[in-house]
């Protein structure tokens, strides 16, 4: 098997499963305040420094949530909420086009539920964010922004945004600014307050921790609305009891591969070269996406021309190794990424690509897998035609 | 062999799959969405194009153990069975989407996908029996037989098709179903037309043809008797619903005679002017290799058999019945069956051009 979809998720590390084992032997809310609440408490909390000092952020920006999308939903729609409330004139909901569903579809929910009016950030044929697209915008309508919400690193190509250039422009303006940092922390450099955004999601299972605990950054000053009520938790802005052998285990695996990233980048980044330098060599045609240098050090992704995507990736499955076509899925349907189109491809080629991911246990196994049963699955998916090009 | 299990999400792809894999295949999954727009949950027991399908299948291949995949037909499924359904009716004949689609999207499309991918053949829980031999034949469970609607199949096409499930009765298929724990096992059997939801066939045809009022004519006498709002929510042999004001001279029933969309004019008469003993038809799928041969032919789904005398020539097939048939509909198949105590045996099939009357022309 040649796991090469790290990017949908990756294996926990051992020290984040070690530490999710042992919390969740022990009985506590982190909420009660006896005894053992105040051992689930100080775990918590413990956890929430090592977060904060790991990404650059103070302790009480740490909102813990239930993961990505719900940090994401959180972030634009709270501040949308509360942008609002506090300014009505401030109606604009801002996202990049290539930004993950999270995103996009809370901010469409938005324009169709709150009369929020969405507009949408254009990018190159990298998938880059001109930052003069958004210092226009700022200059013709930015007091009329209530937030803007850019990711960090594309999750399908993996571009990296401009994120501090952006994020200053919106600052100077006065404008909340998010992003989605899921695909990035670990990856590359990730310091909140560096970044100069106001929000900022980080997830645990894209990082060696568990699936279903994640966190937003949340600055002290941003006010944000919370979506869920109850007891309060997470400084009012989330409620729900605290997961918190989740919690432990994520700050364990965020602790790790913030401190493992250097030397991660560089190794993965080899690694992934090399697949990309063979993946060229056997099949000449291939298109690289994304940014030849600003990108996630794991990441490559290719259009393979005359080949439906779900083909190639229903033949490899086959030969046990695992990849994404990295598209939304429709009714269990695959559709042409959104991404892709937004930087220009047709929908051919749209449906023509594959994503393929390293990540901490990958190896040179992985890569050699991969390129032996590519060269077969081409040349099957190309006989099997593009046939859902537009007739 | 590598086969690919078209699985609906109903209980009959589901255990063809199961005995694909007990066979000793390498099973693949594959859930056709067909419908462009799919309806989260099914409503009532119709269709077999939901969310709520699909996630059936899927849990169906998980239980099996089987890869599983969505492919999306949609287009294809339109334009094949969907707009030629329409066309047909409009052009006065009577048309079978199964059949259709068993011929352009299960076993063309789908097919010609899986071969390429490296596939030898598609299976799906179609009851009907296709052995060593080759021969199609009826399932055992007469009352659920399909062999009608894939009749139209070629032998290149039958070559690569597997049907598990002909030599069980439903009942045994749905107690298969439960012995292996799938939650398919009491699912209700899909009816009527997969993409008519509410099963209102006149409704969705005048939503895509808009109302075309046009004449009831009487066959005998040429008299007006009534009007219609459109000539494609006729079938031939229809009683009901013809809304007529002038009563039959003799007073019995009148039932649809002809469709005749030129003129779009919808001609009645008694029963027995509905009796025909020579079909016509097109596009003959004839496995058979005889000048002329007996055998029994049906003329439409689920109907009864009539002996006949059946001959190939020039893209057309002819069918001498020893007894006349009455509602014979242009667009239907007329499928050719050898009876046989293993299984009545296919001998071919073609769509129905006319009906008429030996020596007459009616």
């Amino acid at each position: 098997m040649a796991y090469l979809d790290h990017a949908a998720t990756t294996p926990m590390l051992p020290a984040a499963l070690d530490a999710y084992v042992a919390a969740v032997r022990e009985v506590g809310n982190p909420s009660s305040l006896h005894a053992a609440g105040r051992g689930a408490r100080r775990l918590v909390e413990e956890s929430r420094e090592r977060i904060a000092a790991a990404v650059g952020a103070r302790p009480s920006e740490v909102i813990f949530t239930g993961g990505g999308t719900e940090s994401d939903n959180l972030a634009v729609k709270g501040i949308f909420w509360a942008g609002r409330a506090a300014d009505p004139e401030r109606t604009l909901v801002v996202v990049s086009a290539v930004e993950h569903h999270a995103v996009l579809d809370a901010a469409d929910w938005l324009g169709v539920q709150e009369g929020a009016e969405v507009v949408t950030l254009p990018v190159d044929d990298a998938g880059r964010v001109p930052p003069e697209a958004v210092a226009e915008l700022i200059a013709e309508q930015g007091e009329r922004v209530a937030v803007m919400s850019v990711q960090w690193a594309n999750n399908e190509v993996g571009t990296l945004q401009p994120i501090a250039e952006l994020a200053g422009l919106a600052a100077a303006a006065g404008i909340p600014f998010h992003t989605d940092a899921v695909q990035a922390a670990g990856q590359v450099p990730v310091d909140f307050a560096a970044s100069g955004a106001a929000a900022l999601t980080i997830t645990g299972h894209k990082l060696g921790g568990p699936v279903g605990v994640g966190a937003l950054l949340l600055g002290r000053d941003v006010a944000c609305t919370p979506l869920l009520h109850g007891g309060g938790q997470e400084r009012d802005v989330r409620s729900g009891t605290l997961d918190t052998a989740g919690v432990a285990a994520f700050a364990t695996a965020v602790e790790a591969a913030v401190k493992a990233r250097e030397e991660y980048a560089v190794r993965v980044s080899a690694l992934r070269d090399d697949l990309v330098a063979r993946v060229r060599a056997v099949i000449p045609d291939a298109i690289f996406n994304g940014a030849a240098e600003d990108r996630l050090p794991g990441n490559a992704h290719f259009s393979f021309p005359g080949c439906e995507g779900d083909a190639l990736l229903l033949l490899l499955d086959a030969q046990g190794v695992y990849c994404s076509t990295g598209s939304a899925c429709s009714a269990g349907v695959a559709q042409p990424s959104h991404v892709l189109l937004a930087m220009g491809a047709d929908d051919a080629r749209a449906r023509s690509s594959l994503r393929f991911t390293l990540g901490h246990d990958s190896t040179v196994a992985d890569v050699d897998a991969l390129l032996a049963a590519l060269p077969g699955a081409v040349e099957r998916a190309r006989r099997a035609g593009a046939w859902k090009t537009p007739r | 062999m590598r086969v690919l299990a078209a699985m609906s999400g109903g209980v009959d792809s589901a255990v063809a799959a199961a005995r694909a894999v007990d066979a000793g295949h390498d099973v693949t999954g594959v859930h056709l969405a067909l419908a462009r727009n799919p309806q989260t949950f099914r409503t009532g027991a119709r269709g077999c194009c939901t969310l709520e399908d699909s996630r059936d299948a899927r849990r169906a291949a998980d239980v099996i153990g089987i890869p599983f995949y969505v492919w999306d037909m949609a287009e294809e499924f339109h334009d094949s069975v969907v707009d030629d359904f329409v066309n047909e009716y409009a052009a006065g004949r009577t048309p079978n989407p199964c059949l259709r689609c068993n011929e352009k999207i299960k076993f063309s499309a789908v097919l010609d996908r899986a071969v390429a991918l490296g596939f030898d053949a598609v299976v799906t829980g179609h009851h009907a029996r296709l052995g060593a031999d080759g021969l199609l034949r009826r399932s055992v469970d007469i009352a659920k037989d399909q062999s009608y609607v894939l009749a139209v199949l070629t032998r290149a096409q039958l070559d690569r098709a597997m049907f598990p499930l002909g030599d069980s009765t439903k009942e045994r298929v749905r107690a298969e179903a439960a012995e292996r724990g799938l939650a398919v096992a009491d699912k209700p059997d899909s009816h009527d037309i997969c993409f008519i939801s509410d099963g209102d066939t006149r409704g969705f045809l005048e939503s895509r043809l808009g109302a075309a009022p046009g004449d009831i004519v009487d066959g005998r006498t040429g008299e007006t008797l009534g009007t219609h709002n459109g000539a494609y929510g006729f079938t031939i042999g229809q009683r009901k619903g013809l809304d007529l004001r002038v009563p039959a001279a003799d007073g019995r029933p009148r039932y649809v005679l002809s469709i005749t969309p030129v003129s779009n004019t919808v001609t009645v008469g008694p029963r027995e002017d509905l009796e025909v003993d020579v079909v016509s038809a097109e596009r003959p799928i004839w496995h058979d290799l005889s000048a002329d041969v007996s055998c029994e032919v049906q003329l439409r789904a689920h109907g009864e058999v009539v002996p006949a005398t059946v001959s190939v020539a020039d893209g057309t097939l002819t069918a001498r019945l020893t007894t006349p048939a009455r509602g014979v509909a242009a667009g239907q198949a007329i499928v050719a069956y050898r009876p046989d105590p293993g299984g009545d045996i296919v001998l071919g099939s073609a769509t129905i051009t006319a009906g008429s009357r030996a020596g007459a022309d009616v």
